[in-house]
């Protein structure tokens, strides 16, 4: 249990996705801009990470490593994510239309993230058992929403300040995101001291 | 377009990094150092030629409708060579690129040309415009990772420089320093770029999957779903 909190806890704020992987950049600069932009694309990225853990991780487990195609797991996550987000979409648009009104713009949006296919993909490499593989999904979805959140309220604080020239746009957005990462840094050793 | 300016674009004018803002993900982590920086930059330009030239190839088989899947494919396969290379003959390499080598699978840089250019162009200036690109691509993330080197670690590939090596800014090599850097670079190119400096944003135009969205922008798609329902 206590192995599930510090993963749960080190993916959200320690090993963050945005802010220390550099991982889902382009969503992270993109839909930033406002908040429910920012709310609607964390909810779909954390709903997608963990249908994509959930389907990718037996894969790579009873389909793959028995049959000694382990190195095809690059094509074979990419192509089940993308399916899946369409798969997703045509459900949720089906029989969820409310959900789908709030998420289903970002969806396709979500295939080509890196950040889903990176935790597919981490996974594995980490060696996680399967809840520990969907307690990761969860922490790193978690940690995207949170950067994603904090970063719209300070994206709207730099919209009325005066910027020099040359920086205006994305390099003060980079500047500010620098400021951001540099606050999670402060949480490195902290959890794995909370309970040693 | 002559063969030499399809060749220069990339490289200057529309550099894919600092210019078009594309493959922020792979630019950011992977420009810790130079030796780094040069092994993500060529594993990318071989993955970007091997896809521009067999996108372009068949570019009049592949089917409109499924042609983003079929990329992706295409684009996942040649990664996946590139990986196995990497592993059996680059082992130090792969182990200090880890998941950001699989990851060049969804780096918009390739999937970017492979929409906006590969499918549109004979095969030869394909190939050019990815050696062009990748060349871009690999001077931006040398750029980079030569700042955050130089300063944040006191060595330049792995030679270490007499003054700096004792007053080195380790931050530079975190995570905030590759921000940080990358801010400033881009504001450098605003400053010293001949036209006016565009207010640079990510919008769709960066976004590969513009042409499947084929919206000018994410709120406007939203409107339009929200007009339908």
């Amino acid at each position: 249990m206590t192995k599930l909190i510090i993963i749960l806890l080190s993916a959200v704020f320690i090993n963050n996705y945005v802010l220390s992987r550099f991982l889902g950049i382009c969503p992270f600069l993109g839909v930033s801009k406002k908040l429910d932009s920012a709310t609607g694309m964390s909810l779909a990225v954390i709903f997608v990470m963990l249908m994509a853990t959930a389907v990718t991780y037996p894969i790579q487990f009873f389909l793959l490593d028995p049959n000694g195609l382990g190195y095809l797991q690059t094509i074979v996550f990419i192509l089940v994510i993308a399916a899946l987000v369409q798969l997703v979409e045509i459900v949720l648009k089906r029989y969820i239309p409310s959900l789908h009104k709030s998420l289903g713009v970002y969806l396709p949006l979500i295939t080509t993230n890196c950040a889903v296919l990176g935790v597919t993909i981490l996974n594995i490499d980490e060696g996680y058992t399967f809840i520990e593989a969907m307690v990761n999904s969860l922490g790193s979805g978690l940690g995207f929403f949170l950067a994603m959140v904090m970063f719209s309220g300070v994206r709207s604080t730099i919209e009325g300040s005066d910027v020099p020239e040359s920086f205006k746009g994305l390099p003060i957005t980079l500047v500010a995101a620098a400021i951001t990462s540099l606050s999670f840094l402060g949480f490195g050793g902290v959890i794995e001291n909370l309970f040693a | 377009m002559s063969t030499l300016k399809n060749f220069t674009k990339g490289i200057i004018k529309e550099n894919p990094v600092l210019v078009l803002v594309l493959g922020t993900c792979p630019t950011l982590a992977t420009s810790t150092s130079v030796l780094n920086a040069l092994g993500m930059g060529a594993a990318a330009t071989i993955v970007l030629l091997c896809s521009n030239i067999v996108i372009s190839a068949l570019r009049n088989v592949i089917p409109d409708k499924v042609r983003i899947p079929c990329y992706i494919v295409l684009i996942a396969g040649f990664v996946t060579m590139v990986q196995m290379l990497v592993k059996a003959f680059a082992p130090a390499l792969d182990q200090s690129l880890g998941i950001y080598l699989p990851l060049i699978v969804v780096n918009c840089i390739i999937l970017g040309r492979a929409e906006m250019f590969a499918n549109k162009n004979k095969v030869f200036d394909s190939a050019i415009d990815a050696l062009g690109m990748g060349a871009g691509f690999t001077l931006a993330l040398f750029l980079m990772a030569t700042i955050r080197e130089i300063f944040g670690n006191g060595t330049f590939a792995g030679w270490e420089i007499p003054v700096l090596i004792d007053n080195h800014i380790s931050i530079l090599t975190m995570a905030p320093g590759g921000f940080f850097v990358f801010g400033l670079l881009i504001a450098a190119v605003n400053k010293l770029g001949k036209h006016k400096p565009k207010k640079k944003d990510f919008g769709c135009e960066g976004c590969p999957q513009a042409g499947a969205c084929g919206k000018t922008s994410c709120d406007e798609k939203k409107e339009e779903v929200a007009e339908n329902d």
